[in-house]
This record gives C-alpha cells, structure tokens and sequence, in this order.
C-alpha cells in the first residue's frame, strides 16, 4: 500500500534510531500523538524539558558527536528561540572551525482552526538568509526520501519545512507544462496544492499556465526546469506559504528573473499577524487569490502590450 | 559531599591534594601561559596581531589544575581559552599562527582569539556568544554518553538563560561533564554584585548536582576535581582575578592578588627550591619569547 507522507517521515526515522544509531530530539514527541504520528515508538529518543533555547544546543552537540540528530520544532515560530545555536554554531561551525554540525531540523507548520499568532508561522525564508543552512520544504513522500538521502551527505544544519497540510499526501506532484501556456507558477510549501487547485479553476476559464514545483530554497539550482517554462510564457508567479515580504518567493523571484530577464511577481503571506479569529488567518494563498492574481498579471501585460 | 567556602573569608585549607611533581607540573603551566599571554600582549600592542584578544592573565592556576587531574575526552571552553588550550597541549604553533590571522593557524585565521580550538586534544573552539558552549557540551555528553566532557564559561555566561536549564538537563540524565565557572568577578567591567544576587553554585546544589564555590587555589581545585570527576555531572565555582581587560591588553589598576606568585610562595613553604621555581619561571618566558620570535620572523 502507497505510504503517505507522515508514514514516510515515521519509517526514515525508525531506520535512522534502530539502524543508524541516529538520536531524535524535541519536547513532547512521545507523547500527545507522537508528533503528527510522525515518530516511531523506539530507541534513541530524547525528551527535552521545555528549553527552547538550550535545545537546539544540545542538539548541535550531539551532531558533534556524529549522532546526525533529528531536532523537531512543532510549530515554526518556536524557532525564535531555538535557533541561536543552530544559526551561530552549528550553521557556521564548518566553516570556520572544520567541525560538521548536520541537524535534521524539523520545522513543523501549521494554520488555520485558530493557531493564531505564535503557531502558525512558516519560516522558511529567514534561513534562506543566513549562511550555512540547506533549506528545503518537501510536501510528498518522494521529496521527503530525497531531503533525507542529501541531508545524510551532508556537513551541516538542514531546515526542513514541514506543514501539517501535507502529512497525508501519497501522490507526487508533477510540474505542469502547457503549450500556449501564459505564466508559469513556481509553488513553496503548501502553497502548491492552493496552485493545483488554481490552474483547473485558470483552465475553466481558458487560462493556460506552466507549475514548477520548487523542493530546494537553498541552495536554489535555477536548472532549465526552472527557467525553460518562464522563458517560454514569458511571466512568472512565485507562491510561497512564508512570509512575501523580504521571503523565499521575493529572493525567488529575483533570482528568477535575474537569470532570464523575465517578470516575476511574488506572492506570500500578507505582512500581518495572524489572529485567532478565522477573519484574520493569513496561511496559504487560497486557489481564489492565485487566480486573481495571476488573471491581474495577465491584464497588465496586455495594457502593457497594447500601450 | 556539598561544600561552600567563602573565598573572600575563609582561609584557604591544607589538603594535600596535590604531590611534589604534580605541583611543579601546575606551576610550569602556569608560568607558561603567563608567559604566552605576555607575548601575545606584546604582538597586540606592535599590532602584529589585528584581532580582539581575551587574555587569561591571572586566570591561568584552573586551567593549569584541571588539566594535571581530569583527561576529558571533549572540551568546550569559552572566549577566553587560550590558558585551556595550552594547559591541555594544543598546538602553540598553530595558536600563534591563528592569532597572527594566518591560514595556518587552528582555524585559519576565521576563529581568532576565541575560537581556538585543537581537535587533537578534544577541544572544540567557540564561536564568541558567552554560554552557548554549554547547551553545546551537554548535547556532546548525551550524543556520546562515553565521553567525559569539561565544560568551562565565566561568571556573566553563568547568567545567561539557557546555561541553568542545560545544565540542569545534564543533572536529570547523569551526563559526564565537568562545568566550570572562571568567576573572575566582572562582566567586562560590571561586578557581579550589581548584576545579581545568588550563586549558581547554590541553584546547582538545589537541583542536586555536586557543587562548590572555591578560590582558584591549586590544591583546592585539585581536590574538588578529583573528588567530582567520579560523580559527574559536577560544577566547580571558581574565583579568579583576571589582570588586564575583558578584551584587549588594559589594565586597570593593580590586580586584587596575583596567582602566580600566591602559588610560588606556597611551595616555597612548602619545601620548594625558590631558585628551581624562579628557574621555571625564566625557562617558560623564554620558550614563550623563543616561539612567537620563531612565527614573527616567518611575517
């Protein structure tokens, strides 16, 4: 039987504490639904008291040791706190001290259902920023094998973006290219089920749009996947989860069209709290909001051309 | 066993922790980091060396001690490490290279002053922010609960949120590191009175961890080492005098006590040769000079 996501993170995890004397780290994981039911009932599990600082130090040393820990943050915004050591030691340690620090970060998201300001961050973005972090946001079972296979090769820190819309996927998700097509959409996070879900809507009404799925934030390979479809409609839309502003899909996008010399818009989460009223959530562009935007993309070009 | 002394008042016991050769081994240490610190002071002030120093002249007699009665497998060690790394016997050509800012240096020149670090000798280099070696030690100990670990920061790291709640988890699964504190009083120049009004020493013990505030005399250290390296996790508070700046070369006034010659005049009465000891002292100056004359020249 095809395994979903969380079954996929729940076996990687078994294998890594049973068979690779590998050590998960985090507060609350055996207990309250084993994370999402993302963790195994096993060995090499280490309950951390609420230190949401001191963790992710203890974390980093145990990746000293060669332990390659799997560190789970339940809800991203947690990682305000836990990330000093992981963005001053363990992200920098290989380069100035030759040390390899590899953390798994588990950075777990969530929206909706009234999360509200502190629980339903997506912060993918501010690690892009800093150096030293791989950074990816893997939403299928696939993806997930591949993030592991390179973190396992890897010497330092991986923040791995998680979201709790996606523990339940089976399927992958294929890129789409259409001939004709009038905008490509690149898609983060959980925003790339919201595209899916806009394309059909966009098709309906005779709108033909290219998706790249985008795995890997950091680094970026603009491989021609990526940049064959923008440089054939001409007009891109990056979607992300996180944070628009100053975020993944704006430093996206211009890497994007710094390659290309295409247009590229961005489109995140509004530069606002979140509240716990449903009123005032702020999660994934909605399909309806990918639509209007990609139909006003579409608009402006036309005014454009017809000037 | 829990004892507090008071170092400001109580007299300094006797406790033959310490025999005739392991006294003289402490002692050259000492005397050699005095010296090595002397010529890096030296080079800063020529502006040979470019990068921030954190000198632990007057701090030099725990690091010294500790080193003489624990073998730690791993070492995390603060900003001010230096004393560690040569105690322990790390690389003193490629130190001096490191503060030289050569890429032949410990880190290639990317660490500095408080980044030294051997890997020979177990001892990792810190990246500068006060106390994150400590979450960093403890997650070292319970990755590999093997491995003995010391674990050293100072007194205003000792006030750093996440040092007690670390600390306290190496407490609650017995790992096997060895805290100490060089409580030399200043937080650059802030004393510690006007900062706060406990003792970590005090919160360790109410956690049940084996504790002691103790002068940075030799034989007391030594004591309290060997008693706790064999119930670890332990904490060793120890009060030292630091000499010159929190960083950089400058002094401010005359040091409340002097180590140095505290130790020197303790073995002479306890039966040391005066000539043997000032023999030592000269000796290590002069492997000290001999050293950083060899790496200056190479400029």
């Amino acid at each position: 039987m095809a395994q979903t996501l969380g079954e996929t993170i729940k076996e990687i995890t078994r294998k890594h504490l049973e068979e690779n004397n590998g050590i998960i780290l985090g507060q609350c994981l055996s207990a309250v639904g084993w994370v999402n039911n993302t963790v195994p009932d096993t060995k090499n599990i280490i309950e951390l008291p609420m230190t949401d600082v001191a963790g992710a130090g203890i974390a980093a040393g145990a990746a000293i040791t060669g332990r390659r820990p799997i560190f789970v943050i339940r809800f991203q915004d947690f990682m305000f706190l836990n990330s000093s050591t992981l963005v001053n030691y363990a992200a920098k340690a290989k380069q100035i001290f030759n040390v390899n620090v590899p953390v798994f970060i588990r950075a777990l998201a969530t929206e909706g259902n009234g999360t509200g300001p502190v629980h339903s961050g997506v912060l993918h973005g501010i690690f892009m920023h800093m150096p030293g972090f791989k950074v990816c946001s893997p939403m299928t079972p696939g993806e997930y094998k591949e993030v592991w296979s390179e973190f396992m090769k890897s010497d330092g820190p991986m923040y791995v973006s998680e979201h709790r819309k996606s523990f339940n996927q089976i399927e992958e998700i294929p890129d789409i290219t259409t001939t004709d097509a009038e905008i490509t959409i690149y898609g983060i996070s959980t925003s790339r089920f919201s595209i899916v879900q806009a394309i059909e809507m966009l098709k309906n009404e005779g709108i033909k749009c290219n998706f790249v799925n985008i795995l890997w934030l950091k680094p970026l390979k603009l491989t021609e996947r990526m940049t064959e479809p923008l440089l054939k409609t001409g007009m891109g839309l990056i979607v992300d989860t996180d944070f628009e502003i100053a975020g993944a899909s704006q430093s996206i996008a211009y890497e994007l069209m710094k390659k290309t010399k295409k247009y590229v818009e961005a489109l995140g989460a509004m530069d606002k709290s979140v509240g716990t009223a449903k009123r005032y959530e702020n999660g994934t562009p909605s399909p309806e909001k990918i639509v209007a935007k990609v139909k006003e993309l579409i608009e402006i070009r036309k005014q454009s051309n017809t000037q | 066993m829990i004892i507090t002394l008071n170092p400001e008042k109580d007299d300094i016991p006797q406790t033959n922790s310490i025999d005739q050769e392991q006294a003289l081994e402490i002692f050259e240490k000492i005397c050699y980091t005095r010296a090595f610190e002397k010529q890096v002071k030296k080079s800063y002030d020529t502006h040979d060396i470019k990068c921030p120093v954190y000198l632990s002249v007057g701090q030099e007699a725990a690091s010294a001690t500790i080193s003489t009665f624990f073998k730690p497998d791993l070492i995390f060690t603060q900003h001010r490490g230096h004393a560690y790394y040569l105690s322990f016997g790390g690389d003193k050509d490629k130190i001096v290279d490191e503060l030289l800012g050569r890429d032949s240096g410990c880190n290639r020149g990317r660490g500095g002053s408080p980044g030294v670090q051997d890997l020979n000798i177990g001892m990792i280099g810190h990246h500068g922010l006060i106390g994150e070696n400590v979450p960093l030690a403890v997650g070292a100990a319970v990755g590999d609960t093997t491995k003995k670990v010391l674990c050293v920061f100072g007194d205003g790291a000792a006030e750093e949120d996440y040092i007690f709640t670390a600390m306290a988890f190496a407490q609650t699964h017995k790992l096997q590191v060895l805290f100490v504190c060089e409580d030399n009083d200043l937080s650059i120049l802030t004393k510690k009175h006007v900062r706060r009004n406990w003792e970590l020493s005090d919160a360790l013990k109410a956690i049940g961890m084996p504790a002691v505030d103790i002068p940075d005399d030799p034989e007391l250290i030594a004591k309290y080492v060997n008693e706790f390296k064999h119930k670890l996790p332990a904490f060793i508070n120890c009060r030292t005098c630091r000499h010159l700046w929190h960083v950089g070369t400058g002094q401010d006034g005359t040091p409340r006590i002097d180590r140095l010659k505290e130790y020197k005049q303790k073995l002479i009465q306890m039966g040391s040769s005066s000539y043997k000891l000032q023999e030592i002292e000269d000796q290590k100056l002069q492997e000290a000079e001999t050293l950083w004359r060899r790496h200056l020249e190479r400029q």
